[in-house]
């Protein structure tokens, strides 16, 4: 297929995704939803979905997508759909009573969604289960874990970052979805993250940290080939609530109410 | 594993940590998707031989609890056998979270071995001892919780646990030399408790270790004709309700005794059975009085805390006496 083809229609899917995320926050109502966090994420699932994992509708090697900030749940939740995996009627009981999609991801795998998740710190963890299960079964997928920024205050993400360097697992790839807010504030006063890349680089990953909105880079990103026997970090550069000029870098929409004249204006600027 | 009393007398030498160990060993040969987790205890744990012999098997995630328990939930859905282990302070608490989200909520299936549970480390102070993790991996969903009397019963427990549909806590008590409890081979099954002894004045419900100090208790009593009913209640999540109310029916007193605080644990568990029986008899539950109290070893321990046999007899005396004119 053509680059540009491809590029194209992951531009797309990645349009979708936010349509889909400002129509299930606004058909939620007061219930709310996490905004921010998931349209800051939306670029980088829709390489993920739609360009570089493999077999997501088969059973054998097919590659894990664990979503270890759970609060975006919308942006894969509009994923799992773009790819057959969720109907539009289930989409639509988003947060609603005796609902499969709540406001964090509750395992089903009918619906595409591996592990439960919502309480932070979890999901590195349990992606290094399953690339140490992919070695040992020498069963040939990778494994996809993305963390949020703020999520990195956790003790947890730490003891996994120290141990997946140890098991040499080239098969994990971690982005990290900084978007430079979390829940009540900028990182930077809430927690200073500094030389998140440095970090990890001393944690023994391959790190590289690009713009986490520029397609093209971040399909380069995932294209390379890489001999290392490291696990490999991206930290993804992101605006909390990319793609409608209310919603970006506002944290206001961490988590709020998307009404019916915001969604229509929304829908308005992504035409 | 052979059972016979040789084994049983070696097994009960060497300790249920170290029976576990072994059984490890075994179990390795009959499932090749075995994987042993730890936390940096494989002496500690009986299985230094294992991390020898079966290095593919073994994984170290070193002084890291919180992603042992994520490591363990990603290999179980991926359908690996999967055992955890650690101090049982460490086990059950240092990664409670973990615990509820990925085997409680998300149902991933592992074996849990809480090493050294109870009183018996109390030298190295409360740190080390445990005697909260029943009460509280009692109030998560999904996930059984089994207290072994012996090493015996330890090494029938793990292998169960691994063949069960849910994740198992297994909540090892005692030390090297630990009383044997089962002197000869016999089935388990988890879920399923073992009358011991049989007489009908007090019904005695006793899990691990201490389950010992019941059945002393139980001779000493008889010789004084109170006749006593002791049951091991191996497997304290989900409780044998159905032992608690036959052998309830008759007896004039209930009596749990525990390695834990007297909150939460089996008592908790044996009480929420008999609230729903009509006419139950009193409950009388020993175990940890809800406190910290100084160091020591495990026999200073289980002396303060009122566990031994002779302290057990005369907190049984004292109620018989509250409640009754005779018995």
């Amino acid at each position: 297929m053509e680059q540009d083809q491809i590029l194209k229609d992951i531009k797309n899917f990645s349009k979708d995704v936010r349509k889909i995320i400002l129509r299930m926050s606004f058909k939620a109502g007061s219930a709310s939803a996490h905004v921010g966090g998931a349209l800051s994420m939306t670029d980088i699932i829709s390489v993920l979905f739609k360009y570089k994992m493999k077999n997501l509708n088969k059973d054998k090697e097919r590659d894990r997508f664990i979503l270890s900030k759970g609060h975006a749940c919308l942006a894969y939740y509009s994923a799992l759909h773009l790819i057959g995996k969720i109907s539009n009627n289930e989409l639509d009981t988003f947060e609603k009573d005796n609902s499969n999609l709540a406001g964090h991801p509750v395992k089903n795998t009918k619906l595409g969604i591996d592990f439960s998740n919502g309480s932070l710190g979890m999901g590195l963890s349990l992606g290094i289960g399953l690339s140490i299960s992919s070695k040992k079964k020498k069963e040939n997928f990778n494994v996809y874990v993305v963390l949020g920024d703020g999520e990195c205050n956790e003790g947890s993400v730490w003891e996994a970052a120290m141990s997946a360097p140890k098991f040499k697992l080239n098969n994990l790839n971690v982005i990290v979805d900084k978007n430079n807010f979390q829940q009540t504030g900028k990182n930077f006063d809430i927690m200073n993250l500094d030389n998140l890349s440095n970090k990890w680089k001393s944690f023994g990953w391959d790190v590289e940290e690009i713009d986490g909105h520029d397609i093209v880079k971040l399909k380069n990103y995932f294209d390379k080939k890489k001999d290392s026997e490291k696990p490999k970090l991206l930290v993804a550069n992101t605006i909390k609530g990319k793609g409608f000029s209310f919603t970006e870098n506002n944290n206001d929409w961490h988590h709020a109410i998307v009404t019916e004249k915001l969604y229509n204006e929304a829908m308005k600027e992504i035409k | 594993m052979e059972v016979n009393s040789r084994n049983i007398k070696l097994w009960s030498s060497i300790g249920p940590r170290a029976a576990f160990g072994l059984s490890a060993l075994e179990l390795v040969k009959k499932y090749s998707d075995l994987m042993v987790l730890t936390c940096d205890v494989s002496t500690s744990a009986g299985l230094d031989r294992f991390r020898k012999q079966y290095p593919d098997n073994y994984v170290d995630l070193g002084i890291a609890e919180q992603n042992m328990i994520g490591v363990a939930a990603g290999l179980a859905s991926e359908k690996f056998k999967v055992i955890t282990t650690t101090f049982a302070p460490f086990q059950v608490m240092r990664c409670c979270e973990q615990i509820k989200v990925n085997l409680g909520y998300m149902k991933e299936k592992i074996t849990m071995v809480g090493l050294a549970s109870g009183l018996v480390l109390g030298n190295f102070g409360y740190t080390h001892c445990c005697v909260e993790d029943i009460g509280i991996l009692r109030s998560i969903p999904n996930i059984k919780i089994i207290s072994p009397s012996d090493s015996l019963e330890t090494i029938k427990a793990i292998e169960a646990s691994l063949n069960d549909e849910e994740s198992c806590y297994i909540r090892l008590t005692g030390g090297t030399n630990n009383p044997i409890i089962n002197k000869d081979d016999y089935k388990f099954e988890i879920g399923k408790s073992i009358v011991l002894e049989k007489g009908e004045d007090i019904l005695f419900i006793s899990s691990g270790a201490i389950l010992n100090e019941c059945l002393k208790a139980s001779n000493e009593l008889r010789k004084k004709n109170i006749n006593c009913s002791v049951v091991n209640m191996h497997t304290i999540k989900p409780i044998d309700e159905n032992i608690i109310n036959k052998y309830s029916t008759k007896a004039k007193l209930v009596v749990t005794v525990e390695e834990h605080n007297i909150i939460g644990g089996l008592g908790s568990a044996v009480s929420e059975v008999l609230s729903k029986k009509k006419n139950s008899p009193p409950l009388l539950v020993l175990g940890i009085r809800d406190e910290y109290s100084k160091s020591g070893s495990y026999k200073f321990l289980k002396e303060i805390n009122r566990l031994t046999s002779e302290k057990i007899i005369e907190d049984v005396q004292k109620k018989i006496n509250e409640q009754y004119t005779e018995i």
